[in-house]
């Protein structure tokens, strides 16, 4: 089954990192993203610009509605995403457990919708 | 299921369904992970039990031929499904379980996979009890929602609900490796434990289908210790659970009064049951790794030393309470301790102990807390504060029974008993 591992965070704890956690936090990502690499169960994966970057596109009555920001303006925002294949709900979460961002915010796990 | 067919085939059905039910929503649930679908299967396999066995006999291996004829019609319930979900999947994983299943061999027994499912992380803790009452012994919402004091719709709406996002998360069937097993093992143990407690709140037993849930809990209890014997906290729930039930007909006296634990008859406990659960527990002490069941149930069997020693064994149970109250940080459990503190040090000292927990939130609405402390008070002569705390209690009170116990008490403050 394919899932979706979204990283939600804090962005302004992110932003006022120190030049030294930043490296760190990126080179804990690229040991799991390799990691996934090397199990054979990623099919996907990106990093985010900040929320501040984000655009919001509505059409209503057929007009269409941009407005600057992102959908909800929460402190936790979503900040990256990866997409597995793994077996189960189960390899999904330890996965999941294991993403740097699980120790400073939170990753929501959502099974695919097979089309 | 249809009411006609011979007596004996019709018993061996229901029997079956019950011994079963379980097993067979595992063993058809397994690979698609649609409990949905499997229980469907099955209730159209136990109609066409009933219908045939009457005519050609009961089959060799009833369950074998249940599996296979639920299997059979979970084929064509998906063959007819024409939704935008995975009907080929779906078929293929069918028929991989049927080529692996041939023959009328043994249906093997995943029921523990299917009640670690049931108590997944993922799955709302309110709904895994009713969840594993509903899959593993086949009781309908209605029932269930009865039980636990719900609306039959609300219930039958969030089983429906989390059978869909087991299978829709890709929840697995399965018993977890070693490192894992602790927590989901609570989770399921906890959800046996819900499942006898909601039975066991009737203590009069008047309402047959909340006495049943008990001995159903015992019974999921029993399943769980034989499926896991070596996991000491399996063998404790059992055995706290054989205790509280050892002394159902004890809690109340013929008038219906509520009897409290320290001035019931010993005799007119379950010797059976109380042996039982000390076996249990002696097997689970020798596991060595203790753990809040077994310290629970030791507690009871600690009272029982009152059936040979006239008095229940105080010390012990302050002690036990001492070790609870570390690992859970329980304020309940917290009271209990208090009461125990008083029988081995003095009301006073007890009352002292109740006294530490009055800031705690989570006890303003809790009647035990109000009845232990107005108990205490009592003890101490305090009447005018221990009629205030009876007041607390009674109004708190959802049984009647227990209610007029504590309207009793409140008035032997002041009676000639005082």
């Amino acid at each position: 089954m394919q899932y979706l591992l979204m990283i939600y965070g804090n962005e302004a704890a992110m932003q006022s990192a120190g030049k030294a956690e930043v490296e760190q936090m990126l080179a804990a990502y690229g040991a799991y993203s390799e990691a996934m690499r090397t199990s054979g169960v990623i099919r996907g994966g990106e990093r985010l610009r900040p929320s501040s970057t984000a655009t919001t596109v509505r059409v209503a009555d057929g007009k269409t509605k941009v407005l600057n920001g992102p959908y909800a303006e929460t402190k936790e925002q979503l900040g990256g995403y990866f997409l597995i294949d793994v077996p189960d709900l189960d390899a999904a979460l330890s996965w999941a457990a294991r993403c740097p961002g699980a120790s400073h915010g939170v990753i929501e796990v959502r099974p695919i919708w097979p089309m | 299921m249809a009411r006609e067919g011979g007596e004996p085939a019709r018993e061996t059905a229901e029997t079956v369904a019950r011994r079963s039910y379980g097993k067979l929503v595992a063993f058809l649930a397994a690979r698609t992970r649609d409990v949905a679908a499997a229980e469907d299967a099955l209730s159209d396999a136990f109609a066409a039990a009933l219908a045939d066995w009457p005519a050609r006999g009961v089959p060799r291996n009833p369950e074998a031929w249940l599996a296979a004829v639920a299997r059979r019609k979970s084929i064509d319930a998906a063959r007819k499904r024409r939704s935008g979900e995975d009907a080929a999947g779906h078929l293929r994983l069918i028929a991989e379980e049927l080529a692996a299943s041939a023959g009328d061999r043994a249906v093997p027994d995943d029921r523990l996979a299917l009640m670690f499912a049931c108590a997944h992380p993922a799955i709302d803790p309110g709904i895994r009890a009713p969840l594993i009452l509903q899959t593993i012994l086949g009781f309908d919402a209605a029932t269930i929602a009865s039980a636990f004091l719900v609306a039959p719709a609300a219930m039958s709406q969030r089983l429906v609900r989390a059978k869909s996002k087991i299978r829709q998360a890709g929840i697995p069937f399965r018993v977890p490796e070693r490192a894992d097993l602790g927590e989901r093992l609570d989770a399921v143990l906890a959800a046996i434990y819900a499942a006898f407690a909601e039975g066991w709140s009737d203590p009069a037993g008047t309402e047959t289908r909340r006495r049943n849930l008990a001995e159903e809990g015992i019974w999921l209890g029993r399943l769980a210790a034989s499926l896991l014997p070596q996991e000491p906290e399996a063998l404790g729930l059992l055995a706290l659970m054989l205790h509280a039930e050892a002394r159902r007909g004890a809690r109340r006296n013929q008038a219906g009064d509520y009897v409290p634990l320290a001035e019931q008859d010993p005799a007119l406990w379950d010797a059976r049951m109380i042996e039982e659960a000390e076996a249990l527990l002696f097997r689970a002490s020798a596991l060595g790794m203790i753990g809040r069941y077994q310290l629970e149930a030791a507690v009871q069997s600690a009272h029982v030393v009152r059936r040979r020693a006239g008095r229940a064994d105080w010390a012990a149970i302050e002690r036990l309470y001492d070790a609870l109250s570390a690992m859970t940080g329980s304020p309940v459990v917290a009271i209990n301790r208090a009461v125990a503190i008083a029988e081995t040090r003095g009301p006073e000292a007890g009352l002292a102990a109740i006294e530490a927990l009055a800031a705690d939130a989570r006890l303003a609405d809790y009647q035990p807390y109000w009845a232990a402390r107005a108990a205490l008070l009592a003890q101490t002569g305090a009447v005018e504060a221990a009629e205030r705390a009876y007041e607390r209690a009674i109004g708190l009170e959802p049984d009647a029974a227990v209610r007029r116990f504590l309207q009793q008490r409140r008035r032997d403050l002041r009676g000639p008993l005082a």
